[in-house]
């Protein structure tokens, strides 16, 4: 049975040469490429065929990549677990009767079952990151501002980054070299990432290292999932780390304020989807607010109507103050625990999710029990830091991930750290 | 519960200024839904007021013409358009 990992297969062709040449490549379907349609794994953008290359596939194709195919997502990013994509779940390669996490599911299961060298994913509030973690691949959440976003149909644009899937860490810190450096064409793009080599820093030495756990993110976990992360910091301590307890207090905010910060990005983002300029116009009578809501409301699934109705109402005069005001304090309150935690450890760690892989159907009908799924990974866009996921052991025969979150721009430091993990 | 319940009328108003048609199953479904997430999203009120240290500067470049898109290619995914325009519905 196939795992739907893909909505488009067709092969582009990068240049001959490059620390690229010879790897497949799965570009995320919310990645524009020219001339390939690019859906967001949305009815309403079905026919889309973006005119031009966003900046990370113009990269992926000077290294001499080839891009095997567009991956399938949960529409517009907004899913845990890939079923909200108008193209079809994916399926968990690792058991194909659960799902492979979300938003990057289908990035995560090309490259776990082995139908792509490497995946380009993007990660707004773990997307990446619990992917890689339920399928047992390696992927890296990059500080904000090191990869352009040009070019990414954008859902919560001061929340998201695109980042790599690969097998290995040093296969996943060689993918974000190619991407990462400024982009003229992206104003919150840094210096930060010209000339990296994050690759050369997956050499496995943690000696001296210190790494803080925040019982936060800890507590409420899975049992199977707890052993195995407790298993894999004892395993980095005998290789020369050590470990301590932190705490984190604002955390236990961030998934409230990372989806209203989200939503309310959403509302305004979506607005473009009009059915005139792309997207399904439907062809309906009556002015144009009517026919536009029409076109809407077929082409949106339920999630992203959800996402874009409570952004809206979050957003609307009298609840602004309530919802999205409180929602910026309590992220300037996560970035300022992490700021302390890195005046003491050099990496945090967690499980990245607090649970193993979904039974295919079982969160869909219960959307905050989803949003809840996100606790560990939502703080780390909100601080807009880096963060990378490795697998860590297993429970009842299913992956679970370590997540190692570095200070700003400390990506080598993750991918050193997470190397260990592997050895 | 949260202190601001959600009826379906607030549903089809928000909706309605969100550009989003709902059939009425809908607007019932996410009427009760919102209750429960808008209840979780009361966790909020609890925050307590942070100094924000950011120094946010705005990026600038220079406003030099470069090329874009042909008429044609930013026509191309449009459903009608008329003499190199889009054409959407009457406005009113």
């Amino acid at each position: 049975m196939s795992l739907n990992a893909f909505i488009t297969k067709e092969t582009l062709d990068g240049s001959d040469d490059g620390p690229l040449a010879g790897k497949s490549v799965a570009v995320k379907d919310n990645i524009s490429t020219e001339g390939l349609r690019t859906t967001c794994g949305s009815a309403m953008l079905e026919d889309y065929v973006p005119p031009y290359d966003a900046t990370v596939v113009e990269l992926l194709k000077d290294a001499g990549a080839t891009i095997v195919g567009k991956a399938n997502m949960d529409e517009f990013g907004m899913g845990t677990t890939t079923e909200t994509s108008a193209f079809g779940p994916t399926k968990n390669p690792v058991d194909e009767s659960r799902v492979p996490g979300g938003s990057s599911g289908g990035s995560a299961a090309a490259v776990a079952a082995g139908e792509a060298d490497l995946a380009l994913g993007t990660d707004t509030g773990g997307s990446i990151r619990c992917p890689a973690a339920f399928c047992g691949v390696v992927g890296i959440k990059p500080t904000y501002g090191l990869v352009s976003r040009y070019g990414l149909v954008a859902y919560a644009n001061s929340l998201e980054q695109i980042g790599p899937i690969a097998p290995t860490v040093e296969g996943a810190a060689a993918l974000l070299d190619v991407i990462a450096g400024p982009d003229d064409r992206d104003g919150t793009t840094r210096d930060a990432g010209t000339d990296s080599n994050y690759a050369a820093a997956a050499d496995g030495d943690v000696e001296g290292l210190t790494i803080g756990v925040p019982t936060e993110f800890v507590e409420g976990a899975d049992e199977g999932v707890e052993e195995a992360f407790w298993a894999a910091l004892d395993e980095l301590e005998a290789q020369g780390a050590e470990y301590r307890e932190v705490s984190m207090p604002s955390v236990e905010k961030a998934v409230a304020a990372y989806y209203v910060i989200a939503m309310s990005e959403a509302s305004s983002n979506l607005a473009r989807f009009d059915g005139v300029r792309y997207g399904k116009s439907g062809g309906y009578d009556g002015n144009w607010n009517e026919a536009f809501a029409r076109a809407r409301e077929d082409g949106f699934g339920s999630e992203v109507k959800r996402r874009i109705l409570l952004g809206t109402y979050a957003l609307s005069a009298g609840y602004h103050d309530k919802y999205y005001a409180k929602a910026q304090d309590a992220r300037a309150w996560v970035k300022q625990d992490f700021d302390e935690a890195f005046e003491d450890v050099d990496v945090v760690a967690s499980p990245t999710m607090p649970v193993p892989p979904f039974e295919l159907g079982e969160s869909l009908d219960d959307p905050l029990q989803m949003y809840l799924a996100d606790a560990n990974t939502v703080p780390v866009n909100l601080a807009n830091l880096p963060a990378i996921s490795v697998p860590a052991g297993e429970t009842d025969g299913l992956p679970v991930g370590l997540q190692l979150i570095g200070p700003k721009f400390g990506e080598e430091t993750i991918v050193r750290a997470a190397s260990a993990v592997e050895n | 519960m949260s202190d601001t319940p959600v009826d379906a009328d607030e549903v089809r108003h928000v909706a309605e200024l969100a550009r989003v048609d709902l059939d009425e199953d809908e607007v019932e479904e996410f009427a009760a839904r919102f209750a429960d997430i808008l209840g979780y999203f009361d966790a909020l009120d609890e925050v307590p007021e942070v100094d924000r240290e950011d120094e946010l500067v705005n990026v600038m470049r220079p406003d030099e013409v470069r090329d874009g898109l042909t008429q044609e290619e930013a026509l191309s995914n449009a459903a009608e358009t008329e003499d190199g325009f889009f054409k959407g519905p009457r406005v009113s």
